[in-house]
């Protein structure tokens, strides 16, 4: 029972895999089998060859303005691992290994980011929300859907992700509260990265820690290593079986660090020092885990040539069916506003089809 | 029967509960309370709390909550206790409810409604009166509903309820319990975007909703007397709007007047002036006039006659019309 043994409020933290990689305590580690962790593995590299791509597309103008999730790819796949197809998904804008986790296809995810729409419809039967932009808006929606689960006595669970700095929005105690006074059968997980574009931790809280706040939620929180992919795993499998079993919500805070910049728009170099990055580079979580891999004979250099192939193919894959989409037309749009288009909006539908024909499109 | 509007509201409520399991109320006080204007009176004792849902003091986390109900196919109607309240709520109906049809292409549309009491003439605390339709009728994708009357009010919110995008449905309180009304039980449905006449004239066409459309009879009523024809076009769904009944009834009579509780500024009754202009120039027999609240803070009680248009005023507005 990890929620019992690591209490934040005394400073512990959950770590399985130490920054050498080696197992801390043996009788915390979640029973994965060989091909389970293969798996992780193979969707931290995938997470990793594909948010380098989507960098390189932005330079070229390929994409649009993108939130890089190198360093995260622990936090997002190990939360992600545990997700089984009755739960809901409520995740945020920095989230493309959880995406991929739980079988969104990455051409998709690509889209939406080139600009489109589009690309955040989830495939028939996945239960996921489309990413949230406007900081923790998504917190008190997962919250809800909690509620709806209850009422209609499903027993599944709802994740809800989010980065440090949504801890500072009202929409992270509406919706927490919310989950506490319902009993709903969330799992809030904050990333919490340590910067808000600018903004350092210690600006969003005088909390010791996020994982702290869901006492005053009156659930349990948890404070988890998050470049360490099996404590976040064990940490949100934990907190979704106590959902599924009508124990009510529970808060983890995965600890971690934006490698990169806020966004492709962000030149994370004005505010901070290269020195702490530094630091950080050497808790990468997928050479941790590769370590770990090793250590159990699931892992030698055959492997990670043929992890390196299939996840560089997948995501050139993943990028020409991204490209070979095409375009939102007008009508797509237009007819997205309301189920049925209002008279004077098929006016205006019409005024841009006139207008497009006289520019030629 | 004979009811009230609120009493019209709760059979809305009571009668879509019963014919359909996926709708759930939430709210303040909504519960045992039965809502401070009593609209879900005796509804927690029929459905059960688990249906009828008091929630914590929080706007923007019940419409938040709503949104995210609607995902595993819940119809939920929300109740916000004054529509002063509603703004830390904005955030979730602008950029969430109103935009998830389009976000998702349809996969997620958000059939949800927002229930709040409206608008002055209640001598009410501050906070309590204002007017701010126009900030929501600027929301692509969010549907605005005022009713103006009680058996108005129970067939719209029926509609409203069975709609598949957001509504925000105002509840003028001065109307509340202002007058009965036969309401039939079982009630249909009233279309959503279509107007109403309310009343049949030749010589102007008086363009108003909700608390407005009792005090523009009363105006219509008393120029009747002076050998003025009004026609009153009662908008219902301020957005989208129906066009087509407002410009029908310009051409036919030529003059518009425009009337709203609201501040002028921005208001919707300029962007029906726009349109009028827009469209049915040639058939004005005078300038579009608008008879609105003035562009401040509604005052409070001893004050209010300041801000709150009355009759009179309309039946100014008629006689400048008409003698243009």
């Amino acid at each position: 029972m990890l929620f019992e043994r690591f209490d934040p409020l005394r400073g512990e933290r959950l770590q399985i895999l130490g920054e050498d990689g080696r197992v801390l305590g043996s009788d915390l580690e979640p029973a994965l089998s060989a091909d389970e962790l293969r798996r992780i593995y193979t969707l931290m590299v995938l997470t990793r060859v594909a948010d380098q791509k989507a960098l390189k597309l932005q330079r070229q103008g390929r994409f649009g303005t993108f939130a890089s999730s190198l360093g995260h790819e622990a936090c997002q796949v190990g939360a992600a691992f545990g997700i089984r197809p009755d739960d809901w998904v409520f995740p945020y804008f920095r989230d493309m290994g959880l995406y991929l986790t739980i079988g969104f296809p990455l051409a998709s995810y690509f889209h939406y980011w080139m600009g489109n729409e589009a690309g955040l419809v989830s495939p028939a039967g996945l239960n996921l929300f489309p990413l949230a932009i406007t900081v923790a808006a998504q917190i008190p929606q997962a919250a809800g859907a909690g509620m709806a689960a209850n009422y209609l006595k499903k027993k599944l669970a709802v994740l809800a992700t989010f980065g440090d700095g949504a801890t500072s929005e009202g929409d992270f105690h509406e919706g927490l509260n919310f989950a506490g006074v319902f009993k709903t059968p969330n799992v809030f997980v904050c990333y919490n990265n340590q910067w808000a574009i600018s903004t350092p931790r210690s600006r969003q809280t005088a909390s010791a820690t996020m994982a702290q706040k869901a006492s005053a939620y009156g659930f349990p929180g948890l404070l988890v290593d998050g470049n360490d992919v099996l404590a976040v795993y064990a940490a949100v499998r934990e907190g979704l079986e106590r959902a599924r079993t009508g124990q009510g919500p529970s808060l983890i805070e995965a600890y971690t660090y934006r490698m990169g910049h806020h966004t492709t728009s962000d030149d994370a170099a004005r505010y901070r020092d290269g020195a702490e990055v530094k630091v950080w580079e050497a808790r990468d979580p997928l050479i941790r885990f590769r370590v770990y891999m090793k250590g159990k004979g699931v892992w030698d250099e055959a492997y990670e040539k043929s992890v390196a192939e299939k996840t560089a193919a997948d995501v050139e894959a993943a990028v020409v069916e991204a490209e070979a989409r095409p375009s939102a037309a007008p009508e797509e749009i237009f007819a997205s506003t309301y189920k049925d288009m209002p008279p004077g909006l098929a006016a205006q539908l019409a005024d841009l089809r006139d207008r497009l024909k006289e520019d030629g499109r | 029967m004979m009811l009230t509007m609120v009493q019209a509201i709760n059979q809305a409520l009571f009668q879509e509960m019963e014919h359909d399991p996926r709708v759930v109320l939430l709210g303040e006080d909504v519960g045992l309370d039965g809502g401070v204007f009593r609209a879900t009176d005796g509804l927690f004792q029929k459905f059960g709390g688990e249906r009828v849902m008091d929630t914590p003091l929080a706007e923007s986390g019940i419409i938040g909550a709503a949104i995210g109900m609607t995902a595993l196919g819940l119809r939920p109607v929300a109740e916000i206790q004054f529509m002063g309240f509603i703004y830390p709520a904005f955030n979730q109906i602008l950029s969430h409810a109103a935009r998830l049809r389009n976000r998702t292409r349809g996969r997620f549309p958000v059939p949800l409604v927002i229930r709040t009491p409206y608008g002055a003439g209640v001598r009410a605390l501050e906070h309590h009166s204002e007017s701010t339709e126009a900030l929501f009728c600027q929301i692509p994708g969010l549907t605005v509903v005022v009713p103006s009357a009680p058996a108005e009010a129970k067939g719209l919110l029926l509609a409203a309820i069975r709609a598949d995008d957001p509504v925000l449905f105002l509840e003028p309180s001065r109307l509340y319990r202002a007058e009965k009304e036969e309401v039939p039980e079982p009630s249909a449905e009233l279309p959503l975007r279509k107007a109403r006449i309310v009343r049949e004239g030749r010589d102007l066409t008086i363009v108003a909703w909700g608390a407005m459309i009792p005090a523009a009879m009363k105006a219509a009523e008393a120029a009747a007397g002076g050998g003025v024809s009004a026609e009153i076009v009662d908008l219902r769904t301020l957005s989208p709007f129906d066009e087509d009944a407002v410009l029908a009834s310009v051409g036919k009579t030529g003059r518009a007047l425009i009337v709203h509780e609201a501040p002028r500024n921005c208001g919707l009754g300029a962007e029906l002036a726009a349109v009028i202009a827009e469209k049915a120039l040639l058939s004005l027999e005078a300038p579009v006039l608008r008879i609105t609240g003035p562009d401040i803070t509604v005052p409070l009680g001893k004050s209010e006659d300041y801000y709150y248009v009355g009759f009179e005023q309309i039946a100014r507005g008629i006689r400048r019309l008409m003698e243009f």
